[in-house]
């Protein structure tokens, strides 16, 4: 790889990945505020977003952490949140034939919703695993940045400026309206947004994400087998 | 919390983000997987988009309730036509952020 091709990745990456950082900017501050708030110092968050790198599951371990919730508790509750991860690592493999392990090593580290939004929609057209890998490192890098910032500073900045509260549901609306590549992607993005909510007013916890992806996606499944068989 | 327990409890949390995010990767990058699940795995990025954004529009944060109301769902929907009539990201984004914080300093 010469030093203008990797410039060229660097440059689509960042490209791509602008939505992703401009979001996790305003939560990672949150999360530094809300870490501060429990005690923990700016380093203490960065490290926390260095090694697990999850923004709902640090939210939701910095809040435990406060009520001096069980450690095992806390890796329990971490899990069963990320474990939604597991889908989208198996939809995303399919795009990464032929790297090595250590490619995807480093890849795995930051597969996150935002970056797994982005790059899916990315790898239908020209993409490949190396613009895909800058998506992920550089809203990590982002994510790390703004939450150590958030505990030192982020009581100084004004709550909901510009909107920027919207901008990751909002890239989430974009990057969904890019999936529905049939009627029965609707469908099954329709099941996927009752299914979730019911969950989510039902058995709240953070499981609503992964069962009502399962759910939904099996029943497009099944209405895709029976249109086959007509 | 000491701070060798506050590690300890880094490196548990890590791990198990890390391995759900590692293993499906390792196992599947280079197996071709039958028609079938392929289908189903096609399926998976939008279901699962709806379902990560769907209680941010129609669900209370405070009290876990059922909402109508929310300055997220109203920003959605200019949010949703510019995404359906541009399919710009960029275009989205700025739109939805725009009416979000119109629409949060007036609801």
């Amino acid at each position: 790889m010469t030093r203008a091709q990797r410039f060229v990745i660097l440059r689509d990456g960042a490209a791509a990945a602008w939505p992703i950082c401009l979001g996790y900017f305003p939560i990672g501050l949150a999360l530094g505020v809300l870490a501060r708030k429990h005690g923990l110092a700016a380093l203490d968050i960065g490290l926390m977003s260095l090694l697990v790198f999850a923004g709902s599951a640090q939210f939701i371990g910095v809040a435990m952490l406060g009520t001096k919730a069980a450690p095992l508790s806390i890796v329990l509750t971490t899990f069963v949140v990320n474990v939604r991860h597991l889908l989208m690592s198996s939809a995303l493999a399919g795009h990464l034939h032929g790297a090595g392990k250590p490619f995807l090593a480093i890849f795995a580290y930051g597969v996150t919703d935002e970056s797994f939004a982005v790059n899916m929609a990315r790898f239908r057209s020209s993409w490949d695993r190396w613009r895909a890998l800058v998506v992920n490192q550089l809203s990590n890098a982002v994510w790390i940045f703004a939450t150590i910032l958030g505990a030192l500073v982020g009581n100084l900045v004004p709550d909901g400026a510009l909107g920027i509260d919207f901008a990751l549901p909002a890239m989430f609306i974009a990057l969904l309206v890019l999936q529905l590549h049939s009627r029965i992607h609707v469908l099954t993005a329709l099941a996927a947004v009752a299914v979730s909510v019911a969950w989510q007013l039902l058995l709240p916890g953070g499981t609503h994400a992964v069962a009502a992806a399962v759910i939904a996606a099996s029943a497009g499944y099944l209405l895709l087998r029976r249109k086959e068989n007509k | 919390m000491s701070y060798p327990d506050y590690l300890w409890l880094l490196l548990g949390m890590g791990a198990v983000t890390y391995l759900p995010r590692l293993l499906p990767l390792v196992a599947l990058a280079d197996r071709s997987l039958p028609q079938g699940v392929r289908d189903w795995l096609g399926l998976i990025p939008v279901a699962i988009l709806a379902a990560l954004l769907a209680p941010s529009l129609f669900v209370a944060g405070p009290t876990n309730s059922l909402a109508l109301g929310k300055a997220e769902l109203f920003a959605a929907i200019p949010t949703l036509l510019v995404a359906l009539g541009t399919r710009s990201l960029g275009a989205a984004v700025a739109l939805g952020m725009g009416s979000f914080w119109l629409l949060s300093r007036f609801l």
